[in-house]
């Protein structure tokens, strides 16, 4: 993949062109609201559900509270089990650790399994500097890596190209990963999924190293646990003599029967499926089965720091189901990409700005790609309040403060392009806190209220407004003036503010 | 039983109307109405945006104005959300007791006073939005259409995608005027398709920007807060 995240627009810049892209907002319209469909349905099945999210989210809390100890007791259980331990503080370390530990094998491919924790390192351009292939195996991921292309969805990265468009991407691009795709391929869905089948199935047989993330690490035995739904990813965990899972260090549970509760709720609300096909688990290594080696690269880069934030933390619970995405109205119609880091959609909206601090103008814009719908806290599994994180986000943007960075507490100062605002922000305070200067106001507006046009033509929020809506006209008389005319002051109110 | 009328600043400058409406409707139905006049903002634009601290005076001026009375009744989802939401989060202590009296206009008709029948009459096709902050902050669940069936001569139609954002959503539609936009023709888009003569919701802010696309479209379909409906009688309308 040679996409980059770096140096892109802010998140409206990027959403204005993306809103124009009617392919793609077809694309993601279809997807998004039949997956959408099928989820409800799934929870629906569920007589508990409000308490398995309740369950998951303490769960995650807890297991949070005390992170430190379940990551030493997880490392422990790796370790004697057979499997390598790395701590990764940010992503270029784990990035180095697992280029060093490829080279180690002589090796200069990878096979790799679906894996937000490298999309979030960019292992894969690392390996590359390196000299060394990574394969992604997952379907949507291998369209996205012929295509040369970013993933614009977690669960699913492709979710932006339709069955013509990877029907091109498989025809013009395989040949040169691999086994080509028949020239004669069309855009029916069996014959792309074999073509990829045919392709990947090389990939699988010659593979030496594979990379993984995992969606849980289990600490009382050191288990990590993948959940999928093509079977690729056991291929790239059981074929390969050496195993390399790079995983966020927020993954944890505790014991084994955590996981019961994470199992029933995640692919309910990522594929909208009471099971997923396939659930892969496995601890260290095993003499004559599966890979020789393994090594469990256990990834910070801003968790600790997020961690410390009372509001932001959590964040820190989500299990990347995309059940938020695929709600959301915002997501819809700007697309994966505007988001511009592997997390788009509203948990991006609350994950990146933390991850990545809100210092860069697109980082900093993130908080604010949401209309408060509130639309994801209700189906998240783990129970994110995302509007609350958002607004305290926003709060951090506008006004900065102390924040965790490294695990140092420091003072950013606002982010740049604000000052406008708060100005009208704090005068509309002042206003609202003096009523009698309120009235005065509404009584001139009122007065002048013919003036009032149905569009601005000067740039500024009011042009932004009346591009596409007709602005409203101040009232003839507000209600205040209306009351008093009709009915006198209201003896058991006051002005609240002194004459 | 002392009630208080929270109009908030959208009603009081740009939609007076509602605010006339609620005072007749309540009144119809045997309600003291009070109005005191320190009464501004609820400091949700502020709170939103990011500037918490300029929503703190906002937030305890509410708790002092309102203090003495029983109920205060928003007409307005998302400003009723607003206090009961994020004013704990603001000052938990001194907003505590206006925080848990403070009623969006249907739930203080369906809850505290026990009607769905309000005796009114509006002969107009009608389709309801559900806004969000009713929706799911104050979980308003089927209140409002409880209401609106039980209105004379309305004929109440279903919208696709109800519960979809309009994409209002405060300073978004200018900040991400965009997105916004698209979100705002879609929700106009599924309104013309119902065919029906007014849009009603439970918040004029909402309303504002459904009303502004739509009549940017040219639509037919005009926008009518559910107090202006449920205000309507056979008698009023001769």
């Amino acid at each position: 993949m040679s996409g980059t995240y770096l140096g892109m627009p802010s998140f409206p810049r990027a959403a204005a062109a993306s809103t124009r892209d009617m392919r793609l907002r077809g694309n993601l319209r279809h997807a998004t609201h039949t997956i959408r469909a099928k989820r409800a349905k799934a929870v629906e099945e569920l007589g508990d559900w409000e308490q398995l999210r309740a369950a998951g989210a303490a769960l995650k809390n807890r297991t949070l509270r005390h992170l430190d100890h379940y990551l030493e007791q997880l490392e422990a259980a790796v370790s004697a089990a057979g499997g390598h331990v790395h701590w990764a503080c940010d992503a270029e370390e784990a990035n180095r650790i697992v280029t060093e530990l490829v080279r180690e094998t002589g090796e200069s491919e990878v096979v790799k399994v679906k894996s937000m924790a490298t999309q979030e390192t960019g292992l894969n351009d690392a390996l590359a500097e390196a000299g060394i292939s990574a394969y992604e195996t997952d379907l949507a991921e291998l369209i996205v890596q012929l295509g040369d292309d970013l993933p614009s969805h977690i669960l699913v990265p492709a979710i932006h190209r339709n069955r013509d468009q990877i029907r091109d991407i498989f025809r013009e691009k395989m040949g040169s990963w691999g086994r080509a795709a028949p020239r004669n391929l069309s855009d029916d869905p069996a014959e792309l999924a074999e073509a990829a089948r045919l392709h990947l199935r090389e990939k699988f047989l010659n593979a030496k190293v594979g990379v993984s993330g995992a969606n849980f690490m289990v600490a009382e035995s050191g288990t990590l646990v993948v959940v999928e739904s093509e079977g690729n990813g056991r291929m790239c965990l059981t074929l390969p003599e050496t195993l390399i899972s790079v995983v966020g260090i927020e993954k944890i549970v505790p014991t084994w029967q955590d996981l019961e509760v994470f199992l029933q709720t995640l692919p309910r609300s990522s594929t909208a499926e009471r099971m997923n096909p396939y659930t892969s688990t496995w601890t260290g290594t095993t003499d004559e089965d599966g890979p020789s080696a393994f090594h469990l690269v256990l990834l910070d880069n801003g968790r600790t720091d997020a961690l410390a934030d009372t509001v932001g933390r959590q964040a820190l619970r989500c299990i990347r189901c995309s059940a938020c995405l695929n709600v959301c109205p915002v997501y819809e119609r700007a697309g994966g990409h505007a988001y511009g880091s592997a997390y788009p959609g509203p948990i991006g909206a609350i994950l990146t700005p933390q991850l990545r601090g809100v210092q860069s103008e697109l980082d900093a814009s993130l908080p604010y790609a949401s209309s408060l719908c509130g639309a994801c806290y209700e189906v998240c599994p783990v129970a994110i309040d995302i509007p609350e994180v958002l607004v305290h986000l926003r709060e951090r943007v506008v006004e900065g403060g102390t924040v965790t960075v490294r695990g140092q507490k420091t003072t950013i100062k606002p982010a740049k392009g604000h000052a406008a605002e708060r100005a009208v922000m704090r005068a509309a305070r002042w206003t609202f806190d003096h009523p009698r200067a309120l009235r005065a106001g509404q009584r001139l507006a009122a007065r002048s209220r013919r003036l009032t046009p149905r569009r601005l033509p000067l740039p500024g929020a009011g042009k932004a407004w009346s591009d596409s809506r007709d602005l409203p006209r101040p009232a003839p008389e507000s209600f205040r003036d209306w009351w008093l005319r009709n009915r006198g002051p209201d003896t058991a109110g006051h002005e609240g503010d002194p004459e | 039983m002392r009630v208080a009328l929270f109009i908030t600043c959208i009603n009081d400058t740009l939609y007076p109307g509602t605010g006339q409406a609620v005072v007749t409707l309540l009144e119809r139905l045997g309600i003291e109405v009070g109005f005191p006049g320190g009464q501004s903002c609820c400091g949700q634009p502020q709170f939103n945006t990011g500037y918490r601290k300029e929503a703190v005076p906002l937030a305890r001026r509410y708790a002092d104005v309102f203090r003495g009375y029983d109920h205060i009744v928003v007409p307005s989802g998302s400003c009723a959300a607003m206090v009961r939401d994020n004013y704990p989060r603001i000052d938990a202590e001194a907003t505590a007791g206006s925080v848990a009296r403070t009623y969006e206009l249907t739930e203080f008709l369906v809850d505290v006073l026990g009607v769905t029948d309000v005796g009114a009459y509006y002969p107009h096709t009608v389709t309801y939005h559900p806004t969000c902050h009713g929706l799911r902050m104050l979980g308003l669940g089927d209140r409002p259409r409880r209401l609106l069936e039980a209105v004379r001569g309305l004929r109440l139609v279903e919208l696709e995608g109800a519960e979809e954002c309009c994409g209002f959503g405060g300073t978004f539609a200018v900040k991400n005027a965009d997105v916004s936009a698209a979100m705002g023709a879609d929700k106009a888009r599924h309104i013309e398709e119902t065919g029906a003569e007014a849009v009603c919701t439970v918040d004029n802010s909402c309303l504002m920007h459904i009303g502004g696309t739509l009549t940017r479209r040219g639509s037919a379909t005009r926008p009518v807060h559910i107090a202006e409906i449920l205000a309507g009688t056979e008698e009023a309308a001769l």
